[in-house]
Parts: C-alpha cells; structure tokens; sequence
C-alpha cells in the first residue's frame, strides 16, 4: 500500500511555495498542513521504507503511538502557523517554517538514529532560516549564535550516533543507556535542543529575535523534538528528573525578571519542557503520558500566547513591558485570547494545561517522590506567576499606556480563535485526546480534591503577585544568562589572549634584537664592509707573502 | 476587585470543607495547604528572583556595542 510521509509532504510545499504569491499561495499554505495532517491520522502502525545505504539498515518511516501523536500536533502547529503568518510580508518566513515542521515531524517518524540525524540537520538549517527572515541586524547576530549552538549539537548527535553503530551494529532508534560514551554523546545532543539547562540560553537568546509571526513556529519545533526523542531514548534517566526540574526553576525565576514580552515567553518555554523533561526522567507509564500529553497541549497554548504577543508586536511596534499596558481597551480580543493562553498554561481547570501536566505530579506521587511532587507544586505556581498573570498583566493591563492600536487582520484573529478553541476544548473533552496517549490512562484529572487543590495553588499565586507588585515593577533591564559567556567572557578573553601573545612575540623580538647586537657588531668588523676579510691589500705584500712562504717551503725541506 | 478577589480566594479555601480529601501526602492534609504552599512557592520565587536580578541585572542596550 502506498502511503505518504507527512513530513515530506510539508517540505516538498516549502519548495513549491517559494516561488508562489497571491492566492495560490495562501492556498497551498492552508492546505498543505492540513493534508500532512490527514495523513499523520490515517498512516497505519509500522516500519516502512526500509533500505540499506552504507550497510546500516535504515528505516525512515516508522510510525507508533508516541510518534503519531507528535506528528499530529507539529502538522496541526504547522497548520495554525500558516493561517496566522498569511499576512506576513516576508515571503522566506513561510516555506522556511514548512522546511523547519517537515523536518521536525521527519524526526518523530524516524525509525533509525542515521536519519533522526539528517531531519535534526534540516530543522536546524529550516529554523535558522526563519530567523534570517526577520531581516533585522540584531536577528540576524541572534541566528548566527543559534546556528554555531545547533550545529555543535548536531556534531555531539553525529559522534554519538556514529559510536552507538559502531558499539551495537544497530541504527534501530530505541532506549539507550547513558552508561556508554554513545549515550553520553546523544544525550548531550538532544538536550541542546530541549534547551536544558545550563545548555539552555539560545533560546532566549534567538527565538525573541524573530518576526511576529516567525517566533509562533520557532516555539514548537525544536524543543518538542527534543522531548520526543528524550522520550524515547531515554526514558526513566534520573539525571533528567534534575535536569528537568532545574529547567523548570530557571525558566521561572529568568521570566520573572525579564522586561520583554516574547522573551518572557521564552523563558517560559524552557519552563514548560522543564515538566516533560522530568516527567521523562521518572518514566512510568504515566509520567511518559504526561510529558507526551504536555508537549501536545504546550505546542498550543504557548502558540496561543505568541500569537497574542506577535498580534501585538505587529499593530504596536514594540515589545517591551515598559512601552506597553492597557491594550485591553483597543485589543479585546486579543486580550482574551491571550488570556485563554495564560491560563492553559497555569493549568487552570478546563484548559488544556490541567488534564497534561497534573499526570506528571500524579507520576511523581505514584512513585513516593515526595521532594520532586512539592517542587513540581511550587513550579506549577510559579507558572502562574510568570506566564499566566505576569504576560497578560504587563501587556494588555497595568496601566494606561496611551495606545490605542486596532485589532490585527482576520486570519490572526482567526488563528487565535482556533487555538483558544483548542486549549478550553482539549481541557473539557479530555478522553478522546487521552486515547491517542502511547500508553492506556488510567487517570481522572477532574476530582473535586483535584480541582480545589490546584485552584488554591494558583489564586493565591495569584494573591503573592499582587502583594508583591512593587517588586516585580518593569525596568529597562536585561538579566545575565550563560549566553554572556560566548557573547562576552569568550571573545574579551581570546581578544586579551591575542592581544598578550602579540605583546610577548613582540618582547621575544625586541630581547632577541638586544642580544644579538653584539654579535652583529662583530661580524660587521669581520665580514662587513670595511671589515678584516673585505679590506683591499697591496699586491708587493702579496709577493711577499708568497716568497716568506717559498722560504719556509724550501727551509723544510731541507732541515727536515 | 480586591474585595471579589478576596472573596473568590476564602471560597476555594472554604470548598475544601464540602468536598472529599484525597491527598497524595500527609503535608496535604493540612487545612489550607495549597494556598499556603502556593503563596509562599510564590514569595520564594519572587525575593530569589529580586536577588539573581542584583547582582545579573544590565541595561538593556548591554550586548549593542
């Protein structure tokens, strides 16, 4: 039965969407995810397309339940995407973003590590694409310190894919253990790409840099493949329940203190993956549910609230908490859609957020990690701290900034309206989405206990914000990440480096001048001009040099 | 709005009452302890913040050379 490769579906329309304008290009932008969407539903169970290249087995098209369910939510992203970009003028953005989701779902439908390393290599060029789109000099500074990280990750995922073939004489992509020198390698790889702390500041760093639509598809891709493949090669690894809840933390605490509205929200995403990722490293059934549940329903709301941040960067102009505020009066609905978003993402009963990421908290109390369940606690109400009241607050609230901007064009608002649909719909009518879970849920998010327990945690959050307004006040002001480290700390000291090594070769110059003076003097009194041995002789000393040597000659001869 | 927000506050600390408890751990049962551990997760996270932000905190033209 022939059957079609959805990814491939999205990147052969990157092609042919380049040279398109009108509407024969909204057209094609529309309908191409929809039909890699159809096929991500109706491909069946299995390995297909397998082939040998270099003695290696591959298998380029491997479809389960965890990667279905990846599949579908990176072509329904692609999808909301491209209806909310279809205004945007910047005619690489589009097919960039299609190369990127193709690439991206290219990875969750690999079968084997070889060609989980050649979509990794595309998504990374696809994504870096959409950066160099936006077409401003800070962008394009941002996209070269993104793509430098990327491909050093990629060169961690090559060594370790190329050890683990060479180790097991198997590409098969299953749980690998990070005992060995591969696993090491490949598990370093996929957590620059979730952005796992301390590996974590180019996200921050670029994704904030690009255009008002291009930061909606940057949000969803790269991370959530990393989770997919954490997920499944190495699922239950302690170190990642650390990792994980160290994301979380950071993500909060850097978003807290940020003044710009999309890098608050990538702060956030790092938070966000920060729960799957630790939900990964507990690894039961339930915990892997979660994670895979959670990167489902964040791909949505965090679209959701870039779409309401990007809806507002495109009609305002500006995108710091400081220029803005009172948006709420001009952008109703762009408030409410934002908010929606915000309260997925807190988790607030009937979204999306709630029926997800409470299974990663049940997982960690099914399994008596009593210090991981609290700090899962305490971050579920510092997202709604950060995300869910400090974003809408700052932008759409706060005070009166004198704005007045109108609403943006339709299919933005459409795209939002779709999103929001989502994000309360999936909360409601959680068991079909359930069903499509890797493993059987055993699990009903909507106790009264539940529901009481979880409210309680997020109003008075909620109350901590507003008591404590004053000290959350927005000022001009960036916050150090690690990034400072290869932005300032490397270059000051290969500049310092250079610059001592060019002062010592200069001093080793100069001692060997000083010393060597001497000996010139010398060979100048001897060989030089004027010297011993260029001095011009009279020829009579000549003879008689000769006759003086023709005595002494005849002198021996005859004496000896 | 403060007074609604206060009110909505005491009533899901109040609903605690009517409903039947469940908890994973004993710290949950606790009267109150999700509002207790939400706001102090909270106030935590916001004086940390206060202290990385003192001593990490730049102009935000810091890398614009």
């Amino acid at each position: 039965m022939m059957i079609s490769h959805p990814g491939l579906v999205l990147i052969l329309a990157a092609a042919a969407l380049a040279p398109l304008r009108g509407w024969p290009r909204a057209a094609l932008a529309l309908a191409a995810p929809l039909a890699a969407l159809y096929f991500t539903w109706s491909m069946p169970e299995g390995r297909f397309w397998s082939m040998t290249w270099l003695d290696m087995d591959l298998v380029p098209f491997a479809v389960d339940r965890l990667s279905r369910l990846f599949a579908i939510i990176f072509a329904l992203m692609a999808f909301g995407g491209a209806l909310f970009a279809l205004n945007q003028a910047r005619r690489l953005e589009l097919p960039a973003a299609f190369l990127y989701a193709g690439a991206a779902i290219g990875v969750v439908l690999a079968g084997d590590l070889v060609t989980v390393f050649v979509f990794w290599e595309v998504m990374a060029i696809g994504s870096t694409l959409v950066l160099w789109s936006s077409a401003s000099p800070r962008a394009y500074a941002a996209s070269l310190r993104y793509l430098m990280v990327h491909l050093f990750g990629g060169m961690l995922l090559f060594a370790g894919v190329a050890a683990h073939v060479l180790d097991t004489g198997s590409t098969a992509f299953a749980a690998m253990s990070i005992d060995t020198l591969a696993g090491k390698f490949i598990l370093a790889a996929f957590l620059v790409n979730a952005a796992a702390w301390p590996l974590s500041a180019w996200l921050p760093d670029a994704y904030p840099e690009a255009s008002w639509s291009g930061m909606v598809f940057l949000s969803a891709f790269t991370t959530k493949t990393a989770v997919y493949v954490l997920a499944r090669g190495f699922p239950g690894t302690e170190l990642l329940v650390y990792v994980g809840l160290a994301m979380v933390f950071y993500g909060i605490v850097y978003a807290l203190l940020e003044n710009d509205m999309r890098r608050i929200l990538a702060y956030s995403i790092v938070n966000q993956v920060g729960f799957m990722v630790t939900g990964i490293g507990i690894g039961t059934e339930m915990a892997l549910n979660g994670a895979a549940a959670h990167a489902f329903t964040h791909i949505l709301y965090k679209a959701l609230l870039l779409m309401s941040a990007g809806s507002v960067l495109l009609v305002t102009g500006r995108r710091k908490c400081t220029d803005l505020g009172g948006l709420y009066r001009s952008m109703p609905f762009t408030t409410a859609c934002g908010i929606v978003g915000a309260l997925a993402i807190s988790s607030f009963p009937l979204t999306s957020g709630f029926v997800s990421k409470s299974m990663i908290s049940q997982a960690a109390a099914d399994g008596h990690l009593f210090a991981v369940w609290m700090a899962l606690a305490a971050a579920s109400a510092g997202v709604f701290l950060h995300a869910g009241i400090k974003f809408p607050w700052f932008v759409f609230f706060q005070k009166d900034s004198g704005l007045r901007p109108p609403e943006p064009p339709w299919n933005m608002r459409l795209a939002m309206a779709l999103f929001s649909a989502l994000c309360v719909g999936l909360g409601i009518f959680y068991e079909p989405f359930y069903r499509l879970l890797p493993y059987a849920v055993d699990y009903a998010p909507y106790t009264g206990w539940h529901v009481v327990a979880q409210l309680q945690l997020l109003l008075f959050s909620g109350l901590a914000f507003f008591v404590m307004l004053g000290w959350l006040r927005r000022t001009l002001t960036i916050t150090l990440d690690l990034d400072w480290l290869y932005r300032v700390a490397f270059p000051r000291f290969a500049l310092a480096a250079a610059r001592a090594f060019g002062a010592s070769l200069a001093a080793v110059r100069a001692a060997l001048a000083r010393g060597s003076a001497p000996l010139e003097a010398g060979a100048r009194r001897l060989i030089g001009p004027g010297g011993t041995f260029a001095r011009t002789w009279p020829s009579g000393s000549m003879a008689l040099g000769m006759m003086l040597m023709l005595l002494a000659f005849l002198l021996s001869y005859y004496l000896l | 709005m403060w007074k609604t927000f206060i009110a909505v506050l005491a009533a899901t600390v109040a609903a605690q009452l009517f409903i039947e408890a469940h908890p994973h751990f004993a710290v949950e049962r606790l009267f109150a302890w999700n509002a207790l551990y939400g706001f102090l997760a909270c106030g935590a996270l916001i004086l940390v913040a206060r202290a990385l932000g003192l001593l990490l905190k730049r102009r935000d033209d810091y890398y614009d050379d």
